[in-house]
């Protein structure tokens, strides 16, 4: 951990404070996601093992994937594999 | 308080004691000669006089991983277990202790393969010494099961798990009689478990186990090594509580003449009470021998055990275990308790009963003799075939 946390007996934590570790500084990849040509299809969403795909509901309750969450993607590339229209790519850091 | 009189071998005294303790867990995994607690208490359990959750697990690792899980669920949670049995949950001991878990675990020593042995010697419970669990080893089934109740007050006072080890068969199997206390002077000394977090209270969600990289490692250990500085005196307490419930007082060790003697005898468990025979028989014929029986061995409180060896001149330290390459553990110890004595008292490390070998009081009475005359022993293995 890169911020200083005064611990509890046995090192234990709150819950969630591994928000506090940004893991996406390990990756080497990354995903780019085309929003234009993405139908939504929530595949990656279910597919990525970091839960770093967003997505929110619009006005007519449809679901809509939104930006990857970069803070703790590791470029795994899980989501550009399991896409099928091939909307993500994945390029260098 | 009410006692009474009971037959029991050691593993079913201390499945006695867990029953009167009533733990909400107990993860098994049946392993010789622990055996006889399970047993006993899987009877209990299903004549309905416990209400603890049994799981049965596939392996030890599980079992101590179960008990892991469900004292961080703030429970009390117990297991048992001896010899490879202890090996096989070794990965998961210095969780218990790193998460500051008061599980008590009976261990009933026995030999490590290979060879495979089932029988007693404590190279198992010594492979294990630094750990971060507490040790005490017990030299009956009286002792077994007064140490099991003391042994849970103690944990739950420090937030440490402790090993209660006993003598694999000598001990585990063999039926003593014994003084148990009625269950409400039990229940009243144990009291309540009061944990200091709780895994699956979702009102306060916690995070156990996680990750500590080198700006936080170091000083998260060494809360669990401090922890084992606070032991002393936690044990003196239990022990005021422990005799104004019971009577009877807990000490770091058993001082049996040791104190006066010039010539101290030290060993671990049963092997106390055969020494004691001996002790006497010499002493009747004057000479100046005692013994010192520790009990509690994690943490080794030196300047405690300095008290009882003040005045020997010789020390000679029998153990059921090796130091392969080394010396055995106690010997270390007691090196360590006399290393800054001016008049350092000549001392020797004997091996004896690897894997269930038997001591015959004559073994004991020819080392002493031996020492005492200043005559050069013959092996530093007892009984050994050459």
């Amino acid at each position: 951990m890169t911020e200083k946390t005064k611990h509890n007996l046995g090192g234990v934590l709150p819950g969630g404070t591994s928000l506090v570790n940004k893991t996406g500084t390990w990756r080497s990849e990354r995903p780019v996601w085309d929003s234009k040509k993405c139908i939504h299809c929530m595949l990656c969403f279910n597919a990525c093992p970091e839960q770093c795909i967003l997505a929110e509901k619009n006005k007519d309750g449809n679901i809509r994937r939104k930006e990857t969450n970069l803070d703790y993607c590791k470029g795994c590339g899980i989501c550009a594999e399991i896409c099928p229209i091939k909307c993500i790519k994945i390029v260098k850091e | 308080m009410k006692t009474t009189k009971l037959g029991l071998s050691g593993g079913e005294a201390i499945a006695y004691a867990l029953k009167q303790i009533n733990p909400e867990v107990f993860a098994m995994y049946p392993i010789t000669p622990q055996t006889p607690i399970i047993e006993s208490y899987a009877r209990y359990s299903a004549n309905g006089l416990v209400d603890t959750e049994i799981i049965r697990t596939e392996s030890e690792h599980s079992a101590l991983s179960a008990v892991i899980g469900a004292s961080a669920a703030g429970t009390r949670a117990v297991t048992a277990t001896a010899s490879q049995g202890l090996l096989y949950m070794y990965e998961a001991l210095s969780v218990a202790s790193g998460l500051r878990l008061p599980i008590v675990m009976p261990v009933a020593n026995r030999a490590i393969s290979a060879p495979i042995n089932i029988h007693c010697d404590h190279s198992d419970s010594m492979s294990a010494l630094d750990q971060g669990w507490m040790q005490v080893y017990c030299e009956n089934a009286q002792e077994a099961y007064d140490m099991t109740l003391f042994g849970l007050r103690l944990a739950e006072s420090v937030y440490l798990p402790i090993m209660v080890c006993i003598d694999g068969f000598f001990t585990s199997h063999n039926m003593e009689v014994l003084n148990v206390y009625d269950d409400l002077s039990v229940k009243k000394f144990i009291g309540e478990f009061k944990p200091k977090y709780n895994l699956l209270d979702t009102e306060h969600p916690v995070t156990v186990g996680a990750l500590a990289l080198p700006d936080n490692y170091m000083e998260i250990r060494k809360e669990m090594f401090d922890a084992f500085l606070d032991v002393k005196d936690n044990y003196k307490k239990t022990s005021d509580e422990f005799k104004v419930s019971f009577g009877k007082e807990i000490n770091f060790y058993e001082d049996y003449f040791a104190s006066s003697s010039e010539v101290v005898l030290v060993v671990l468990s049963s092997t106390g009470e055969a020494s004691k025979d001996i002790i006497d028989k010499l002493r009747l014929h004057g000479m100046s021998v005692g013994l010192l029986r520790p009990i509690l061995f994690r943490p080794f409180l030196y300047d405690e055990y300095l008290k009882p060896l003040k005045k020997a001149k010789k020390i000679i330290v029998l153990e059921r275990t090796e130091g392969p390459g080394s010396y055995p553990p106690l010997y270390k110890d007691i090196c360590l308790t006399i290393m800054n004595e001016k008049n350092k008292p000549e001392i020797h490390s004997l091996v004896f009963g690897l894997g269930g070998r038997d001591i015959y009081q004559k073994d004991i009475e020819d080392v002493l003799l031996s020492v005492i005359s200043g005559k050069k022993l013959k092996s530093r293995y007892i009984g050994i075939k050459e």
